[in-house]
């Protein structure tokens, strides 16, 4: 993971932020713009739904973003276990606030579709009712971290809970296969019987799509948790200088 | 030299039985709130005979579920308050053990509960829910809670807030079981085919207990 080899910085963390970071940024803000034009203006408007079903080019999108952000935290969290390096438990945190960021874009864009096309903003579905619960498992992980004060144990515990939790990410994941009486449309491979909004798979819908999977499934997320490993490094050594002031 | 790995869980196992058949508190306090679970319930339920059909399953787990967590506190916290933990950490026994003891104890606490909830709630729902599949589930359910739960609340044993934050971590991760349980159990009930589910609640076990094993030794590290 190049976020991680970035945090071999010096511990006073005033350094300019490295060229590869900056090209990065200017990169994801560049085609997150091209990725609005596709999303808006480049794919037709859907028969059916109308100009509603442009949202779900961030709906999914940011979905693929929070899973992308939650792996990077079972990364970070089972090489913190190995390693006991904080900067894997950095990565591991980053990965919860900006999964978390993404997974409430997700649930929102989704009111946001289904006002129109369900005639309600929330359902008791499961995949809805997963996607809610993952996020109030990561909100827990914030709550867990909060809960200890010794710094070792709070990053071990917080690297085992990040492990923990991403099975209810892979829940939302496959929870639409497991549960046949859902509404939810189902993108990849055919969508359950009672599904409603589904849409058929053109071309157009392709060419939208797929940039912005990559944009904001990939790209942002993970420019975001280098900026956030950044801010936490900083955080980490105003602490440390904040000890030693006392100390002395 | 070590102790080998099955002597010691069932040294801890048998310490814990021993403690609760002493005591009494942990299996007493768990189903005496069960039972108050199942009354509040049906009372603000307002159950007719078709929706008592439907809900059983649902009470009896969300039931099931809190007096867990109810348990699971006490268990690992006087673990803890006691020196019991301690004790155990420097003893030449494999980390492992204490997991796998602490954890069949917590399952055999709430497998007792949820034994005394089901004759209780056949009688008091007028469903019939005495049936050995159902019993297979139970048990499966309760083992998936143990297992996982006696991960978390080793965890949240050692914060701030205790008590509290148990439920905070364990609600959430345990819904993935809590769905699988309750659909294997409607299954039953309606007479469906159910066996796929009981399948993937077995999965579902597995899974929580692999990481229970993986992982408790970095959550009880001083």
């Amino acid at each position: 993971m190049s976020a991680v080899q970035s945090m071999n910085m010096p511990i006073n963390g005033a350094s300019a932020p490295p060229n590869r970071l900056r090209i990065l940024t200017i990169a994801t803000i560049v085609l997150t713009g091209l990725g609005f034009v596709l999303a808006m203006f480049v794919a037709k408007t859907d028969v059916d739904q109308g100009d509603v079903q442009r949202i779900f080019y961030y709906h999914m999108p940011s979905f693929f973003g929070g899973l992308f952000a939650f792996i990077a935290t079972v990364i970070g969290g089972v090489n913190y276990l190995r390693t006991r390096q904080t900067r894997w438990d950095t990565l591991a945190l980053a990965g919860v606030e900006v999964g978390l960021a993404l997974s409430l874009i997700n649930l929102i864009t989704g009111a946001v579709w289904a006002r129109p096309i369900w005639n309600t903003w929330w359902t008791w579905d499961a995949r809805l009712t997963s996607a809610a619960i993952m996020c109030l498992t990561y909100a827990a992980y914030l709550m867990l971290r909060g809960g200890i004060e010794n710094p070792e144990k709070r990053r071990m515990f917080a690297s085992v809970y990040g492990i923990v939790a991403i099975t209810t990410a892979i829940l939302t994941l496959v929870i639409i296969r497991i549960v046949p009486n859902t509404i939810h449309p189902a993108v990849i491979g055919p969508s359950p019987q009672n599904a409603e909004g589904t849409f058929e798979f053109s071309q157009n819908v392709a060419m939208a799509l797929g940039p912005n999977i990559i944009i904001w499934g990939f790209l942002i997320p993970l420019t975001l948790i280098w900026w956030r490993i950044r801010l936490q490094n900083r955080v980490d050594a105003v602490a440390m200088l904040k000890a030693e002031a006392l100390s002395d | 030299m070590t102790t080998p790995l099955w002597r010691t869980v069932f040294a801890i196992i048998r310490k814990d039985l021993r403690a609760e058949l002493r005591s009494r508190e942990l299996v007493s306090t768990m189903v005496l709130f069960a039972l108050l679970s199942v009354l509040v319930f049906s009372f603000a339920l307002e159950l007719d005979r078709t929706a008592r059909q439907e809900v059983v399953n649902g009470i009896l787990w969300v039931t099931l579920v809190f007096a867990s967590i109810l348990g699971l506190n006490r268990s690992l916290a006087t673990e803890r308050e006691l020196g019991g933990m301690d004790a155990m950490m420097i003893s030449p026994i494999p980390r492992m053990a204490i997991y796998l003891g602490k954890m069949v104890g917590n399952f055999l606490f709430v497998l007792v509960v949820g034994l005394v909830l089901l004759p209780i709630m056949t009688i008091l729902y007028n469903v019939v829910l005495v049936q050995i599949p159902l019993l297979i589930t139970l048990m499966l359910g309760v083992f998936g809670l143990a297992s996982i739960g006696t991960l978390l609340a080793a965890m949240t044993a050692q914060t701030r807030s205790r008590e509290t934050l148990l439920p905070i971590a364990m609600l959430p991760v345990i819904i993935p079981l809590l769905l699988v349980v309750i659909a294997a159990s409607s299954g039953i009930m309606k007479e469906e085919n159910y066996w796929g589910w009981v399948g993937v609640l077995a999965m579902v076990d597995i899974i929580y207990a692999m990481l229970g094993l993986l992982l408790f030794e970095y959550v009880i590290e001083d």
